[in-house]
């Protein structure tokens, strides 16, 4: 199973996901967003999926939980970097990642992030 | 045809990895094959977690107008689907999840066909031609 790993960078964690996501790497990375959060404070999640092939309704849940997570410790989830073919099949599949903020990209994440605070 | 085991989660990675390569190499546009793998990964994840295990097989196919597809066949023994209707159903779920992967899936491909009896097992087989 592949680890993503998570990077803190000022109040922001940042994760980049460059693997094929099996649903236990993807339930590993939430427990690990948690410990993150809880041990350090952090008041923003930037989730950068450009290199994500597809999300399925699994991986779109679990974002969607990443997100509401965060938000029990006071910080906002921001996925950032979705390939167009990505949005397209999600929304026909039926999910709408409704609880998350989307940015084009990182840097659009972060301002995002930094207007809120 | 290429045939792959479905046991854990590594072969659905594995499944999604096989249905790209065929995919794009039989002419399917990006969001056609974006959109076939998602399928695929659903209907590998329903093998596995509702089947208990199963395999899957891919083949490249031609329509009556010489259009090419690629065809995708889903197969397990596990416990079958008593309410085929049912378990088509947007936001009806057996378990935890969303309810989506059975439903969603149908609509991210061009045919798809549910044969499953109780206690016999489930076969999903589906296509996604190209433009």
């Amino acid at each position: 199973m592949e680890q993503v790993p998570i990077v803190k960078i000022g109040q922001t964690l940042f994760v980049s996901i460059q693997v094929d996501l099996q649903d236990e790497s993807v339930l590993r990375l939430q427990e690990d967003l948690a410990d993150e959060l809880a041990a350090t404070g952090a008041r923003g999640v930037i989730i950068d999926i450009t290199a994500v092939e597809i999300v399925d309704s699994f991986i779109g849940r679990m974002l969607t939980m990443i997100g509401s997570i965060s938000r029990l410790f006071d910080a906002e989830t921001v996925i950032v970097g979705m390939r167009p073919a990505v949005a397209i099949t999600l929304t026909e599949l039926g999910l709408s990642l409704s609880g998350v903020r989307t940015a084009l990209n990182a840097e659009k994440g972060l301002e995002i992030l930094n207007g809120r605070s | 045809m290429d045939e792959l085991p479905i046991q854990s989660g590594d072969d659905v990675v594995r499944v999604r990895q096989l249905v790209r390569v065929i995919a794009a190499k039989n002419g399917l546009s990006l969001v056609e094959q974006t959109k076939l793998v998602t399928a695929a990964s659903e209907l590998a994840r329903n093998t596995l977690v509702h089947g208990g295990g199963g395999v899957a097989r891919v083949e490249v196919v031609t329509s009556p107008n010489g259009r090419t597809g690629v065809k995708l066949h889903f197969t397990d023994e596990g416990p079958g689907i008593p309410d085929i209707d049912l378990a088509l159903t947007d936001g009806w779920t057996s378990g935890t999840g969303l309810g989506l992967g059975l439903s969603g899936s149908r609509r991210l491909v061009d045919e798809f066909e549910l044969d499953s009896k109780p206690g016999a097992g489930t076969t999903v087989v589906v296509v996604k031609w190209s433009r």
